[in-house]
């Protein structure tokens, strides 16, 4: 259905995270972005997570979290790139449920659910639901799921072009080959007292993971 | 035989594992997550790592990307901008894939939260941030901006559809 959507809407390939690598392409933990601002209320800071990019329409409706994937976004706030807080998603019957904001048991690309730590979970919004479905858990953090318009905007097209050879600049105006199309996003919004930051900041990566085909006990 | 001993073996290991972890764990057995992708800032293994490391960067932890792939990001860097210099934010190839090659979002948790917006540089990502263009201005503009002008931007400056003003901020899908 993804593959289907991606020929629907266009041939292209890469674009800010959207079908990055073989290995993820049209797949359930396929990226498409990342975002980290902060919220309408400013001592909140805002975390989106976006992926299975360049949805049709026409595809939207069939498009779903997959329960084998674990979304999470990583924080390190002590300044050395190394995850010191997670929140993590995944999808289960019809909702996902969310843990975290605590130093995770593994870090690194082999990870666990914080089942110990539960935040909360959230319906996920239908697609061609009116408004969105929005849950409030533990220490009031916001949660969404759901299909949105995907936020990326980009002449993706012509940088293909231009990378290509066969153009040398970009048009004025330019076609936004992202425009009309979805993402199903995870959007977590969380009081900055919580993040711990060290100077002020934190650096903050979104991964996918897939469960590993037989459990093994730790 | 072989196969035997090893079934043997992941029985032992099974039973030896139920009987130490039940008490723990009664229902779910304990599952592990693989990382299958990952992105920091916008584009990263995008437009700077080539084709057959494009897999390798997705499952590199951040603290050992610069190590690993830094080189290779020059090089990118460089066949796209055979002229580069400098950029707007006075960074030389070298230290620009510095930056650039640790793929995590910088993010404030003071202030205004921004990509770049001509004053606050990385300290976070909005949804209306002209991501594409910034990074188009640092690869292709030259110390002041004025390189390439045809190159450092793609004349899409927003979303096609506008924001909410509240959570979940995104926009309703089309």
């Amino acid at each position: 259905m993804v593959a289907c959507a991606v020929l629907t809407v266009s041939g292209i390939l890469y674009a800010a995270d959207h079908m990055d690598a073989p290995a993820v392409k049209g797949q359930p933990t396929d990226i498409t972005d990342l975002y980290v601002f902060q919220g309408k209320n400013t001592d909140n800071l805002v975390f989106v997570g976006n992926s299975q990019g360049l949805l049709a329409p026409s595809a939207t409706g069939a498009a779903s979290f997959n329960p084998n994937t674990l979304i999470q976004f990583k924080i390190d706030n002590d300044g050395d790139n190394a995850e010191d807080l997670v929140i993590q998603a995944i999808y289960k019957d019809g909702k996902v449920d969310f843990f975290g904001l605590t130093h995770p048991s593994f870090t690194g690309l082999r990870t666990k659910i914080e089942e110990g730590h539960f935040l909360g979970s959230v319906d996920v919004t239908p697609y061609g639901a009116g408004t969105p479905i929005v849950a409030t858990g533990k220490d009031g953090i916001k949660f969404f799921a759901g299909p949105r318009d995907d936020p990326f905007f980009f002449d993706l097209d012509q940088f293909h072009k231009i990378v290509g050879g066969m153009a040398t600049s970009f048009n004025n105006p330019g076609h936004d080959t992202f425009a009309g199309t979805n993402v199903l996003s995870i959007v977590v919004e969380v009081p900055k007292s919580l993040l711990h930051p060290q100077n002020g900041k934190i650096n903050v990566w979104l991964t996918t993971s897939t469960a590993e085909t037989t459990p093994k006990q730790s | 035989m072989k196969n035997v001993l090893k079934n043997a073996l992941f029985g032992l290991t099974a039973l030896a594992c139920f009987a130490s972890c039940h008490k723990h764990n009664p229902v779910t057995p304990e599952v592990f997550y693989d990382e299958a992708d990952q992105m920091g800032r916008p584009a990263i293994n995008t437009v700077f790592i080539k084709a057959p490391d494009k897999d390798k960067f997705n499952v590199t932890i951040p603290s050992v990307m610069a190590a690993t792939f830094g080189s290779e990001m020059k090089s990118s860097l460089l066949g796209l901008n055979p002229g580069y210099t400098t950029n707007l934010l006075g960074l030389n190839a070298d230290q620009f894939i510095g930056v650039l090659s640790t793929d995590v979002l910088n993010a404030a948790t003071t202030g205004p939260t921004t990509f770049y917006d001509g004053t606050h540089v990385l300290t976070g990502r909005a949804l209306a941030d002209d991501v594409i263009d910034v990074e188009l201005h640092l690869v292709f503009g030259g110390p002041d901006g004025s390189a390439n002008p045809g190159l450092t931007s793609d004349h899409v400056d927003a979303n096609d559809v506008p924001f909410l003003p509240e959570f979940p901020y995104l926009a309703q899908p089309h």
